[in-house]
């Protein structure tokens, strides 16, 4: 083990922690709080949040030595580029997959709370309704309109620069942390195809992948469209600057920067229309 | 071209980069398509693919390789073992496909002048990977979920998300006619009528436990498939990935870009006269081991290829040094290197997985070199496909319906789920490629065998059909339900992934194959008494997990039994008690077909379909791989292709290292790096 990592190496024998999930049967019933005891260590891995939700799958008996049942939450990858797993975890919004045990309970004994995103449906514990987010992806027509799918030779050349910028916009996982940490991204009962009522504002990830496209020599052919729908109500302008998303996104996209961005296209877009008439 | 009939519909299952690139290649055909996937699709694993995307591209063509190369190297890394004409196909059409995802806006890195930029990769003296960060599969999925998100929104695509492929139905004639799913929230099971079902659905990494797979990986899908009558090809090949890091619930891979970017892979050791010893102070900061005391063993011993031999050699070789004693710290862990290149260049060109590397392990890999260890990666093996061999075994025959289709008509296998292109080991970066190729060129497949359905449509087969296999996954559900034994299904799954990582991955033998085959039954005994912990019917993760399990030791017996009867060493697979490749008794097919009678999976073997590329011995210690091809019998296949003449000097198949040399130079003389 090398010298920086100290605290690690004094934490490497078993501990055990306790995990207090809040949760919820389905959509209607109650929530009710729960704890388990955990036993992690870092031999063969540190410990994380999902894997000590495996360890509860696996004997879920609370601390009270009440017979319980798995926790149910969305995971995938298990390493921060599929979105699944965002939850509110010590009351901020992130992954859980990235969440190491030996960062946020370092000590015996120490407690870590899990709590569903408060901005979507839960389904069923920590396991909540997200299509409202990819529903507003079709809203603002997040895609390259190609010609279909046969051959008609490379794309646009790109800068290195241009392409940098892109790739960072372009690792949006759509997994809600920026929507949960928005004061203006507001919780809404969802229809059945899970969309939100009109006027609902998209927040920042929608509002980012708009960008994306614009961008893009292609993707901009939509660009009208898209600023067309970011001028409506639960657009750009419903952005209230608390600038939570930037600080919570996991993958430190410039969404500031993104709203900013767009805000500025939409200005220009809504003078245009003016004098055009149109 | 025939209208299609607009009530014909399409199943695909599996949203990753197969099954959104089939779905769109068939909306855009004009037929529709239900999407079937147990997360939302763009949460796929596809997205943990990192390194990139193999074609050959103009820098590289002028430097001597070709497609042709691409294939050779594919089928010459695999072993062998891949029949050629997919593999031939797939190579030349790649091009095309970067283009196309180029088209789609997906983020590859650049060059100065605004071209695409390339790197080295395992398998080849050339750069011919295309890439996008480490994030390529990332980068390449979210541009397929937003195409396939445009014909959602225009009403030809149709998801079902959080939908579980429970069976395939099979009509009276053996046709495929739709499947049986269930809605993983209500948990409400329902049949949905299809005239082609593609299945796309991955890998089956949690058999082995822990792997680099996704948690959804568990190939269930392809073991319900199995049961009800499709065939597996090769299921003993599973690709152990050379460098990954260990945790608590996977293995996280660190992509073999790392290495193609100049990654150098070491131990500590000391030299003297008996050659490399481990050094007597395991635990020393590596930043203070002196050049003379780190052992480069995989440069030493393919001076040729070095870091970036195939995976299969990289990982036999890690873990032997491990097992040497070694290992960092005296444990399993060889140091993989990148603390030589410039901040900047690693962080533009492998950002991603540095990323990964410092949030879960907590150093930098710009400062420190990266401890790493093999991990069970991808299955080379899957559903047992055929395909329309095009003449003199060049390609396939296009649109043709037969080409991945399996056993069962109507009913496909795309993907890593597909047992086609790979042979016995996969070459790092053909995954991504293999993947969309399948969708694009296979999808079109797709849509012809459904306009030859178009008279005898599954809208008008009789409802019995399809409530049968409701009533009968019912059955199966209300089984484990209502079971009350005193065994737990989360213990019997870390039991099979202990005992198949221990028996049945980078060194196998026989005995302890058999021992393994008697542990699966023995799990398989203990699963009949398992309770749940949960009953609910609404959002019950816990059930659907269990019978995940139950699939899962299927598809362990499966590789098992294939693993027992190959009684030879090819790729991946590595027999201790059989070291040497044995083509005259094996260079074919394992297709296991599965007998309900007993619960158990049979072998039989099929013909390798060659042709192309005449089988020879792998030698990674030299550049040279693939020249010496069976041109003398088939001829060149181009009439400009540059090396040609190389080939045609050389009847005998004996590897031509002159005509290779010039690829190495040219390595260094490559695009901007």
């Amino acid at each position: 083990m090398i010298a920086s990592n100290e605290t690690a190496k004094s934490s490497s024998e078993t501990r055990r922690i306790k995990l207090t999930v809040l949760r919820q049967e389905g959509p209607g019933k109650p929530k009710r709080r729960e704890s388990f005891d955990v036993d992690v260590s870092n031999v063969g891995g540190s410990d994380n949040v999902i894997s000590c939700l495996q360890k509860v799958a696996a004997n879920p008996t609370t601390k009270d030595g009440k017979a319980s049942t798995p926790i149910a939450y969305e995971s995938g990858c298990l390493e921060e580029v599929c979105g699944s797993c965002t939850m509110v975890i010590n009351g901020a919004v992130r992954q859980a997959c990235s969440c190491l045990i030996d960062d946020y309970a370092p000590n015996d004994g120490d407690e870590i709370v899990l709590e569903p995103m408060s901005k979507f449906p839960v389904i069923r514990d920590l396991w909540v309704d997200r299509r409202r987010l990819f529903n507003d992806l079709k809203r603002v027509k997040a895609w390259v309109p190609i010609d279909g799918t046969y051959h008609l030779g490379a794309g646009p050349e790109e800068s290195p620069d241009d392409q940098q910028t892109r790739y960072r916009l372009s690792t949006c996982m759509s997994c809600g942390c920026c929507l949960e940490a928005c004061p203006q991204y507001t919780y809404e009962d969802l229809d059945d195809e899970g969309k939100a009522p009109e006027g609902a504002f998209v927040g920042a990830a929608v509002i980012s992948q708009a960008r994306y496209f614009n961008e893009h020599e292609t993707g901009a052919n939509l660009k009208k469209v898209r600023l067309d729908e970011l001028s409506k109500p639960g657009g750009v302008s419903d952005c209230g600057n608390a600038q939570n998303c930037v600080e919570v996104c996991p993958k430190e996209i410039p969404l500031t920067e993104s709203i900013g961005s767009v805000g500025r296209q939409v200005t220009i877009h809504a003078v245009k229309k003016f004098f055009s008439g149109s | 071209m025939v209208a299609p009939n607009n009530q014909q519909r399409v199943i695909v299952v599996g949203g990753g980069l197969a099954g959104l690139a089939g779905t769109v290649r068939i909306a855009e055909s004009g037929i529709n398509v239900d999407l079937f996937s147990l997360v939302p699709v763009k949460r796929s694993h596809s997205v943990c693919a990192q390194g990139g995307i193999n074609a050959c591209n103009e820098v590289a063509r002028q430097q001597g390789y070709s497609e042709f190369e691409h294939f050779e190297e594919t089928v010459y890394g695999g072993d062998y073992l891949a029949n050629q004409p997919p593999v031939y196909e797939m190579a030349h059409m790649a091009p095309k496909i970067i283009d196309l995802l180029d088209r789609m806006g997906v983020p590859f890195n650049r060059t100065a002048e605004g071209q695409r930029d390339l790197r080295l990769f395992g398998g080849s003296l050339y750069k011919r990977t295309h890439f996008a960060g480490a994030t390529t599969g990332q980068q390449l999925m979210y541009a397929l979920d937003e195409q396939t998100r445009r014909y959602e929104a225009e009403g030809k695509v149709n998801k079902y998300e959080f939908w579980e492929f429970l069976r395939p139905i099979i009509d009276e004639d053996g046709r495929c006619r739709g499947i049986v799913a269930q809605d993983l929230r209500s948990m409400q099971i329902r049949a949905f009528r299809a005239d082609a079902v593609v299945m796309a659905t991955g890998g089956p990494g949690l058999v082995f436990g822990k792997s680099t797979n996704s948690v959804m990986c568990t190939g269930a899908a392809a073991a319900r498939c199995y049961r009800h009558g499709v065939k597996l090809g090769n299921p003993e090949f599973v690709q152990v990935h050379p460098t990954a890091i260990p945790g608590a619930d996977k293995l996280r891979l660190m992509s073999e870009s790392a290495r193609g970017e100049g990654g150098r892979v070491w131990v500590p050791a000391v030299k003297n006269g008996n050659g490399w010893q481990p050094h007597p102070d395991a635990g020393r900061d590596p930043r203070q081991i002196p050049d003379g005391e780190r052992w480069y063993f995989l440069e030493e011993k393919y001076p040729a290829y070095g870091n970036i031999v195939p995976r299969d050699i990289a990982t036999r070789e890690i873990f032997n040094v491990c097992m040497d004693g070694f290992g960092v710290g005296g444990g399993n862990m060889v140091y993989l290197d990148l603390t030589h290149k410039p901040a900047e260049f690693l962080e533009t060109r492998l950002g991603g997985i540095m990323e990964i590397y410092r949030k879960f392990v907590g150093e930098d890999p710009v400062e420190v070199p990266m401890k790493i260890f093999p991990g069970v990666h991808y299955s080379m093996g899957g559903l047992y496909t055929t395909y329309e061999s095009a003449e003199d075994h060049k390609g396939m025959v296009k649109g043709a319906p037969g080409n991945m289709m399996t056993n069962i008509p109507g009913l496909y296998a795309f993907g890593e789920v597909n047992y086609q292109y790979h042979g016995a080991n996969r070459l790092g970066a053909n995954a991504l490629l293999s993947c969309i190729f399948d969708g694009l060129f296979c999808g079109e497949s797709v849509v012809g065998y459904t306009r030859d359905m178009v008279a005898n449509p599954s809208a008008k087969l009789e409802q019995s059909l399809y409530d049968a296999g409701t009533k009968a996954e019912e059955d199966r559900q209300n089984t484990l339900i209502s079971s009350s034994g005193d065994e737990n299904p989360y213990h019997i799954a870390t039991e099979l992934g202990n005992e198949m990582t221990a028996a049945s991955t980078v060194v196998k033998t026989g005995p302890r194959l058999d021992k393994a085959r008697s542990k699966i039954d023995e799990l398989r005994e203990r699963f009949t008494r398992i309770s749940l912990a949960d009953g609910a019917m609404w959002s019950n993760q816990n059930l659907s997990w269990s019978r995940a399990v139950d699939d899962m030791l299927i598809m362990a017996d499966a590789m098992l039994c294939a693993s027992s009867l190959r009684k030879e060493s090819r790729g991946a697979h590595y027999r201790e008690d059989f070291p040497e490749r044995n083509d005259a008794e094996f260079l074919k097919t394992s297709v296991a077909v599965f007998d309900w009678a007993t619960g158990r999976s049979r072998i039989e073997y099929e013909d390798v379909e060659l042709g192309l590329s005449k089988p020879r011995l792998r030698n990674y210690a030299k550049a040279g791989l693939t020249a010496g091809s069976d041109a003398e019998k088939n001829g060149p296949e181009t009439s400009d292709d540059p090396k040609a003449s190389v080939r045609n000097s050389d009847p005998n198949g004996e590897p031509d290292i002159n005509g290779k040399k010039v690829g190495a130079a040219a390595v260094e003389g490559g695009s901007n790096s």
